[in-house]
């Protein structure tokens, strides 16, 4: 970079870590480019005359003496249109580009802009000359993909009066589109702005949770559900299905913007995910997925120091759209592979270890992280918010080491993926014992007023029922099913019913991949009338085998996969034959 | 740019020689006051007897730098030895001509034979593939080993590592792979490449021996660090067979199957290393980088959009003690695409290959079989498959505790079923070579054990069409 001071020179190198001495005037946190390769990195400790740098790309042949550039800015995101559908890696690179360059591999000190400066953007300005405005107001808008309006914000930092701003037509992200005047000063403002990735983006205030955020999987939604701005993490050992949640969430929540971050995972899922949502189709909206998409891949080869930017690049993106007024969900798969990249810069930083090698700043910056989620009243007095769905990936699946546990102390929404139902092919995975949401209570009028009024009331019959199978299953354990009365062996059957036909959901099957709200509660009610019903038919004297027998216990099996979501008819048809069986059944027992 | 005085500057002092080395210490060498050195520079190290031995730099400062050397630094004097740095990172000089012959950790031939002529000289260290480069990865490769094909479906470019244990036959199953895996509908074979950390001779000549019956020895590349050779030879072994895997996958247009064997062997000379340097450890002893370090040598393997060939990696990893939370298995299966694991209680059974049923997975299978790569009813039969077996082993762990005779009729269903499927499907001959229809068929003549209303995870017309049969 041209514009670049040289701030010192390289002492020592370890790795992605490296030593600068005869520093004078570098910041903190500063954007910086080793040697004439230009690597880019970044300062995190400052000392005397020394600096700490990390670096973002492979430190291979940098040598003692070489020069240390310094950009004068923190490391932060360029933020404007053109973020959608495009995959970057961890600190904004956009790789698609990077590819025009370098074929198959990415080399080192490739510099690419991360928004594409040709691409011409119809700017339609909606403030007006004269207008004082403050920091996150709208200019204007610009059509960035086919089902999001992007605004075009003031950096939140400036405020003044527009002295002029440009007509509607085409610009790039560099053109100037408005002069601000503040005082004697004025300003130009472009369609796009930076922001360092390591601050939270400044809101007007935080709003109450209370929308939920619907995911379209079964078990989430009835049993777990989150909240709109809420956060939730899902810890599991390798094969339980995290990378298959997050993707499934990813592809059918009801979100406007998905920010998916690949932080530390295989090379091959990111590419899953770049062949698969541009094929797929949003139900609600009928567009391509990937037109509110943002995907940030660093995958587990690529250098470690820009797995530990990538999600606060993420997040970073992700409040910059929920400022324009719109629901984000960031997917962060996986946050223990981010912890691991913290343990190892803190390795190579010479630091007191805490617990299993773990810097003792861990639960400060994970609790920073989740407190970036929030559903936002933001500056331009729009609402909007950031949910943070992170993956936990536990060493041998325990769940009582610190990410795990660390984690655990800064969520409100914990879904627990479990080895047994994995290995049984049992997907989700997520076990209903050991999950928990606390977001229920809040959740439970969203569902009632625009659902269903028996939501609460079915989700815990069916709670308790699982509670109780898990005891009753001990018994079995010594005994066998055989030795129960049929009261109790009917617990069984219904627990199992509702695991197969309700808890499981198959992520390739065409109608059953997700679920609307309104089909949940159905197939949620159906069964528990199964169970009511059929309790008091069995008190009455009815046989579980007679139970087993009507015809629509068929039907109930096989639910999920026959109804579609549009047309629900066939539910409430099943629900009446349901009624109408245990009717009959009851009446020759009465 | 550096200006070609700077880089004359530079070419005169990389040609450099430096007499002394301040500190020795395991395979690692010390040295004070030289000029900037470069991380991770080739470092060429001559001993008393004049003999060369390589290293890389670990670290570098401007008061000492810290180099490993390879070939370990056994008979080295702190005064005597001279070292000289190249200025370059490690190369590997690779073409085809070395299929067919046998080399040592660093890439030199120890059969005798004269060094190949190399093609391109390439960085041994790798680099990250792009995301947006890869081509995701969905042909089928028929192993001809029925649980593999069956339930753990291998997909060309995916790495799908083998979870065993001392003792197990993992050694023949990944011999049996080598030699029967193949396309089908293309005659084209794969290339092996071999790379052996610390195994022992015998083991080394078991897949010698075995690529040379099967007659395809001369498609074989074999990197041999023994288990007699200096223990860091074995971090730079799979690094050099890897090179030219890539070489061949995507320069050369060929289909690469990397057999890396012991992956335990390997990060236990990761952990040597980071011990001797003092770093802070983190699970049992392992350096914090470990999930890095596997990561750049299994996420080596893929395919690339517009290339023709593929990297398919079959690491092998003893479990210490059989446990598949010991830090090294568990990275692995975190990083690579599934994991077949070994059982010690089924290899005690006679069964081979003794893989377990339920922890085993191929996390590339939903993409690559169905209708038109394998057969339509696979997925169905394989998902039906793995949720009886799952409720067999519910079962036998229940009638340990009642006994059998207190089970229900349907229980000592599952029971004769579960014997089917370990003594039909699961169990075969290691040269025994099973159509993907084959074992499709065996899978279903085994389902036939159970009552169709058990099926709940097949469709009635596969009931129809393949049960019924």
């Amino acid at each position: 970079m041209k514009n670049d001071r040289i701030i010192g020179q390289v002492k020592r190198v370890n790795g992605p870590v490296i030593e600068v001495m005869g520093i004078t005037d570098a910041m903190m946190y500063e954007l910086v480019r080793v040697s004439d390769e230009n690597l880019i990195g970044e300062i995190i400790k400052l000392e005397n005359e020394t600096a700490i740098v990390q670096v973002y790309e492979n430190t291979t042949g940098i040598a003692p003496g070489d020069p240390v550039y310094g950009a004068g800015i923190e490391l932060s995101l360029e933020l404007g249109p053109g973020m959608i559908g495009t995959i970057y890696d961890g600190i904004q690179r956009p790789l698609e580009e990077i590819r025009k360059i370098s074929e198959i591999y990415i080399e080192r000190g490739i510099s690419v802009p991360s928004l594409n400066r040709d691409t011409k953007w119809h700017f339609i300005p909606t403030a007006k000359a004269g207008e004082r405005i403050t920091g996150g107001a709208i200019l204007g808008t610009v059509q960035e993909t086919e089902r999001i309006k992007h605004k075009i914000l003031v950096p939140p930092e400036e405020r003044g009066v527009i002295e002029s701003i440009v007509a509607e037509g085409e610009y790039t992200v560099e053109e100037p589109i408005a002069i601000i005047r503040r005082g004697e000063e004025t300003k130009e403002l472009t369609l796009m702005h930076r922001w360092p990735i390591r601050v939270s983006r400044p809101v007007k205030q935080r709003l109450p949770l209370d929308l939920p955020l619907i995911t379209g999987q079964r078990v989430l939604d009835t049993l777990f559900p989150v909240a709109k701005g809420g956060t939730v993490a899902i810890p599991g050992g390798f094969g339980t299905g995290k990378t298959m949640a997050q993707q499934a969430i990813a592809k059918w929540c009801d979100a406007d913007i998905i920010v998916y971050i690949g932080c530390g995972e295989r090379g091959n899922e990111i590419t899953d995910v770049l062949t698969e949502f541009p094929k797929l189709v949003d139900p609600r909206t009928g567009r391509s997925l990937m037109e509110r998409t943002i995907l940030i891949a660093n995958t587990s080869n690529m250098p470690v120091s820009a797995r530990e930017a990538s999600i606060y690049t993420g997040i970073t993106m992700a409040e910059y759209y929920r400022d324009q007024g719109f629901h984000v969900a960031v997917m962060a798969d996986s946050t223990s592979r981010w912890a691991e990249a913290l343990r190892e810069l803190s390795g190579r930083m010479e630091e007191m270890p805490a617990e299993e090698g773990f810097p003792a700043y861990l639960p400060t910056k994970i609790a920073e992280f989740y407190e970036r989620a929030g559903y936002m009243e933001t500056l331009s007095d729009r609402t909007g918010s950031v949910t943070i769905i992170g993956a936990v990936s536990p060493p041998g699946g325990d769940f009582s080491e610190p990410v795990t546990q660390h984690t655990k102390r800064f969520i409100r929404c914990f879904w627990a993926l479990d080895r047994g139902l994995a290995n049984a092919r049992h997907y989700p995975a997520i076990s209903w014992l050991e999950s928990y949401s606390e977001y229920l209570g809040e959740m439970s009028v969203w569902w009632e007023e625009q659902v269903s009024p028996a939501w609460q009331q079915d989700r815990a019959e069916i709670m308790e029922l699982l509670h109780r199978e898990v005891r009753l299953q001990q018994v079995v354990k010594l005994v066998g099913p055989d030795a129960l009365p049929d009261t109790q062996r009917f617990v069984l059957d219904v627990c199992s019913l509702f695991k197969n036909s309700f808890l499981q959901q198959n992520s390739y099957d065409k109608i059953d991949m997700f679920s609307v709200p309104q089909k949940q509660v159905k197939m949620l009610h159906i069964i528990v009338t199964y169970w009511l019903r059929g309790s008091e038919a069995i008190k009455r004297g009815a046989t579980l085998v007679k139970l087993r027998k009507m015809k629509v216990y068929q039907d109930i099996i096989k639910m999920k996969f026959t109804v579609p979501n549009d047309d629900l008819s066939h539910l409430d048809t099943i629900e009446a034959r349901l009624e109408r069986s245990l009717s009959q059944l009851e009446s020759v027992y009465a | 740019m550096p200006s070609t005085g700077k880089s004359k500057e530079k070419a005169l002092l990389h040609g450099r020689e430096y007499i002394g080395v301040d500190k020795i210490d395991g395979p690692l060498i010390f040295i004070r006051n030289t000029h900037p050195v470069g991380y991770r520079e080739l470092v060429e190290c001559v001993d008393a007897k004049g003999a060369v031995r390589l290293g890389i730099v670990l670290e570098t400062s401007k008061e000492m730098v810290v180099a490993q050397i390879f070939e370990g630094t056994s008979g080295l004097t702190m005064p005597d030895t001279r070292v000289r740095f190249s200025g370059e990172p490690l190369t590997i000089s690779v073409s085809e001509e070395m299929l067919g012959r046998v080399f040592n950790g660093l890439g030199h031939p120890i059969d005798g034979g004269a060094p190949p002529r190399g093609d391109l000289e390439m960085d041994a260290n790798g680099m990250a593939i792009n995301p947006t480069a890869r081509q995701y990865p969905r042909d089928f490769i028929q192993t001809g080993i029925s649980t593999i094909d069956g339930m753990n479906t291998l997909i060309r470019g995916q790495k799908l590592p083998i979870f065993s244990g001392n003792g197990l036959p993992h050694n023949e199953l990944a011999a049996q792979i080598a030699r029967q895996s193949k396309i089908r509908g293309s005659d084209t074979g794969f290339a092996v490449v071999f790379a052996a950390m610390g195994v022992k001779h015998d083991v080394a000549r078991f897949f010698t021996r075995s690529f040379e019956e099967s007659g395809v020895l001369e498609n074989v590349a074999l990197f041999l660090s023994l288990a007699d050779d200096p223990s860091i030879e074995r971090l730079i072994t799979p690094r050099t067979a890897l090179t030219l895997a890539e070489y061949l996958a995507f320069e050369r247009d060929m289909h690469v199957l990397v057999i890396m064997t012991d992956m335990t062997n390997y990060c236990e000379s990761l952990r040597e290393i980071s011990t001797i340097r003092g770093e802070i450890p983190s699970r049992k002893g392992y350096p914090g980088y470990l999930y890095s370090d596997l990561a750049e040598l299994y996420e080596r393997s893929g395919m690339i959009k517009e290339h023709k060939g593929s990297i398919t990696s079959l690491p092998i990893l003893t479990m210490p003690n059989d446990d598949i939370s010991h830090p090294i298995p568990d990275l692995s299966g975190y990083i690579t695409e599934g994991q077949i694991v070994f059982e010690r209680e089924m290899d005690g059974r006679g069964i081979y290959p003794p893989i377990a049923g339920l922890p085993s997975l191929s996390r590339l299978m939903k993409d690559g079989i169905g209708e038109g790569m394998t057969r339509e009813d696979h997925p169905h039969l394989a998902s039906q498959l793995f949720a009886a077996y799952s409720y067999v082993k519910d079962v036998r762990n229940l009638a340990s505790v009642i006994g059998e005779e207190e089970l229900t009729p349907l229980d000592h269903i599952y029971l004769d079923f579960g014997k089917e499927f370990e003594q039909r499907f699961v169990s075969q001959r290691k040269d025994e070579d099973r159509s993907i229809e084959q074992t499709l068929d065996i899978g279903w003549e085994v389902l036939r054990v159970l009552p169709v209303e058990e099926l709940h995870r097949i469709t009635e017309e596969e009931i129809e069409k393949f049960y019924g049969k």
